[in-house]
């Protein structure tokens, strides 16, 4: 039995009140669709989906750098000034014994903002391509960007937990640095790219080889 | 199979179309460029600006050689100036010879001008020294840089550092000097320098001199107290306990405890002197050993003189005062024994150096010039007058001596010989000699004494008189003894008759009680005779009867 899409149907849903209207394809070449209900645009797929998404994901990446660079961290104390990025820090916590927190660390703040990038990079290459393998599979790996991303903020979480912890004047002063903004960039715009992102094209790609 | 899919899908539409309503048309707009790639594009222009900030944030880049590399980590050691954080150490390794460490240090933009020919770093660590103890706050804080700017405007990048701060650092002010000096004492660097015995400077650097005749030291005095270093300005050793014992007694000098500790420097203008103008930067002075031999007048040329003597010298020695009725001129040099083969005696000649400026200002003038005739016929005139040395005692307990130039009238004539250099003055022996030529030629006259006759006849008086008490013990002695017992007869008797009760105490006490009734019938007649004088010759009228 042949897979209907909505799209075939000539069925088209509205975003926000979720009207069911009909399709007429000729029509959408010239004009604009909008929901007889609540007068908001009517679109079968994303607009500019995968432009967008490309714009997010090369932003985030361009930030990753300062992010990983800069410090993020600041400790005032009399012992002197010491400055720590990301990698500066867990390596600290590694050398202290501390390795199930420097493992934490890095995983949160290096390892997945990584593999985020590096998932909605090759979706977004692999639709443009109009490829049509392991659709099932790249469409977990979209679910799971969409539910781990968030959590990438925990290594913010424990910087401003810090500096808002120590913070006996004068003696031992905790401040965040240029790093933890730009690493907050990156996470949010992670977060954006993936939102950008229309699933529903890989599974276009099965229709045009019928 | 094509025919049913075809007919169920058209079957289905027709069957979902027929109450949808249709969607409300709108023609489509002109197209714009999707303002989405704004976002990377910001987030571009985001990261050049950090990557540009901290770009241009970063200075140059020097080296800086040390011989060790203690206390300075990378990328945690700072760069200080007045406690402003000017750059950080970002690399520290061996040079190629191992003799050295290389720190390569990145300076802040705002530093870049530090990186000059003159400016001088150095580590910035705890150090107790005798002078006192600094850097302490390093000890939590980690060691540091220090910075000492430079005023030239050649850059540099590579430099040597220096092993101890430097004494002075480009920003004080004052005057630096140099001091030349036999030895170097008790100094060292960082000594204070005193003025009337505050605190105004202090020594900066020390070294031996090239030909190892002496230590050249360099001081550096604090503004405004620079000014009064002048060209006519004094220094000596402040430092020890200066203990002199000389014909004069005990003296104990000291300044400050600190000098005592650590060694010091003072300078005073000599009193009496009109100051001179301020002495100009890097003026070099003399290093006294102590503050009499730097107040010493050193702007007349002194004066040699011999003295000889003909008696013992213990108890001269050198730097002995020469003395004047209690005014030092000079003092004495050298000491020794000459032998004149013409007269063929031993002398000891005394050569002492007397210092001109000490008497009046004439006596120095007519000294001054280089007239050697001058000279000799001002010795000459008050060799006449009776100028002599002699040797005198200082300290009756230490037996010191000193030279002592007085008039003596009625000494004897000496000839004066101008032509001798240096000049010899002539002496007299002091006032001890004399009485020790007294006792000597009193000893003389005693030893004509005939002891020895007079010895013999008392030993013939002796034998005499022994043989003269062998008879009185042998003959008159037994007499004596009878006469004794005899005389003893003689007072048992006395005694008896004498003895209370006898009749001859009776006797006598009656003859004792009639005198005594005499005695007052005299006295009776007396006053009766006083009273009627005419008695004496018509006799005692008879009773009325």
């Amino acid at each position: 039995m042949k897979r209907l899409s909505a799209k075939q149907a000539g069925l088209v849903a509205c975003p926000i009140c979720q009207h069911v209207h009909r399709y007429e394809p000729a029509l959408s070449t010239h004009h604009h669709l909008h929901c007889m209900r609540c007068g908001h645009r009517l679109y079968l797929r994303k607009p500019n989906s995968l432009t967008r998404t490309w714009a997010f994901l090369s932003a985030a990446a361009i930030l990753y750098l300062p992010a990983n660079l800069l410090p993020v961290m600041r400790t005032q104390s009399p012992f002197g000034i010491r400055d720590d990025t990301i990698m500066s820090g867990i390596a600290l916590f590694w050398a202290n014994g501390s390795w199930a927190l420097a493992t934490l660390v890095f995983i949160a703040s290096i390892l997945v903002p990584l593999l985020k990038l590096a998932v909605l990079s090759l979706l977004v290459l692999s639709t443009q391509c109009k490829a049509t393998w392991q659709l099932r599979q790249r469409t977990a790996l979209y679910r799971l960007v969409e539910r781990v991303g968030r959590w990438s903020m925990l290594d913010i979480f424990v910087i401003m937990l810090t500096v808002g912890l120590v913070k006996f004047s004068s003696f031992t002063v905790i401040t965040a640095g240029p790093g933890a903004l730009a690493f907050g960039a990156v996470v949010i715009l992670s977060l954006l790219a993936s939102r950008q992102f229309d699933p529903r094209l890989m599974w276009d790609n099965l229709d045009s080889i019928d | 199979m094509t025919q049913p899919e075809t007919h169920q899908s058209d079957s289905a539409q027709q069957t979902l179309t027929a109450p949808l309503p249709a969607p409300v048309v709108e023609p489509r707009g002109r197209w714009v460029p999707s303002l989405v790639w704004l976002i990377p594009l910001l987030a571009a222009l985001i990261g050049i600006a950090l990557a540009g900030q901290a770009i241009l944030a970063s200075g140059p880049t020097i080296v800086i050689s040390f011989k060790t590399a203690e206390g300075l980590e990378p990328n945690i050691t700072k760069v200080k100036y007045k406690d402003v954080d000017i750059g950080e150490v970002k690399n520290i390794k061996l040079s190629e010879d191992l003799s050295q460490v290389l720190v390569a240090v990145e300076l802040t933009r705002n530093a870049a001008s530090f990186a000059v020919t003159d400016t001088r770093f150095w580590v910035v660590r705890p150090r107790i020294a005798a002078s006192g103890v600094s850097g302490l706050n390093t000890l939590l804080s980690g060691s540091y840089i220090g910075v000492d700017a430079g005023q030239t405007n050649q850059v540099c990048k590579e430099f040597t550092g220096l092993e101890t701060p430097p004494a002075i650092t480009g920003d004080q002010k004052g005057q630096q000097f140099t001091l030349h000096s036999d030895t170097l004492g008790s100094l060292d660097i960082g000594s204070p320098v005193y003025y009337r015995r505050v605190p105004v400077g202090r020594v900066v650097a020390s070294q031996l001199d090239k030909d190892g005749s002496g230590v050249t030291l360099s001081i550096f005095i604090h503004a405004p107290y620079d000014q009064y270093v002048r060209t006519n300005t004094r220094f000596w050793h402040a430092s020890g306990i200066n203990l002199n014992l000389n014909a004069n007694g005990f003296n104990l000098n000291t300044q400050s405890l600190v000098a005592v500790l650590i060694g010091g420097i003072a300078f005073q203008t000599p009193p009496g002197q009109t100051p001179n103008q301020a002495a100009p930067n890097n003026s070099h002075f003399q290093l006294a050993a102590d503050e009499a031999d730097a107040m010493r007048g050193t702007s007349a040329q002194p004066i040699r003189i011999v003295f000889n003597f003909a008696q013992s010298l213990r108890g001269l020695s050198v730097g002995a005062p020469v003395d004047f009725r209690g005014i030092t001129l000079g003092q004495v040099e050298s000491i020794g024994v000459d032998y004149n083969p013409k007269t063929q005696t031993l002398r000891m000649p005394v050569t002492a150096i007397l210092y001109p400026d000490r008497l009046s200002q004439s006596f120095a003038q007519a000294f001054n010039p280089k007239g050697q005739e001058q000279k000799a016929q001002l010795l000459t005139n008050l060799s006449k007058r009776g100028l002599r040395a002699q040797l005198r005692t200082g300290n009756l307990l230490t037996g010191q001596l000193y030279v002592a130039l007085d008039m003596f009238p009625k000494a004897a004539p000496v000839k004066f010989d101008p032509t001798r250099q240096p000049f010899e003055l002539p002496t007299l022996p002091n006032t001890l000699d004399q009485l020790q030529l007294q006792v000597t030629e009193l000893v003389r006259k005693l030893d004509k004494i005939p002891f020895d006759e007079i010895g013999l006849h008392l030993n013939s008086t002796l034998k005499r008189t022994n043989h003269l008490l062998q008879q009185l013990e042998t003959q008159l002695a037994p007499q004596a003894r009878d006469l004794l017992l005899s005389a003893q007869k003689t007072f048992d008797a006395a005694n008896a008759t004498l003895q209370q009760g006898s009749p001859l105490q009776a006797d006598i006490h009656q003859a004792l009680t009639a005198l005594t009734r005499t005695l007052q019938s005299l006295n009776a007649l007396a006053d009766y005779i006083e009273r009627h004088p005419e008695a004496l010759i018509h006799g005692k009228p008879r009773d009325n009867q």
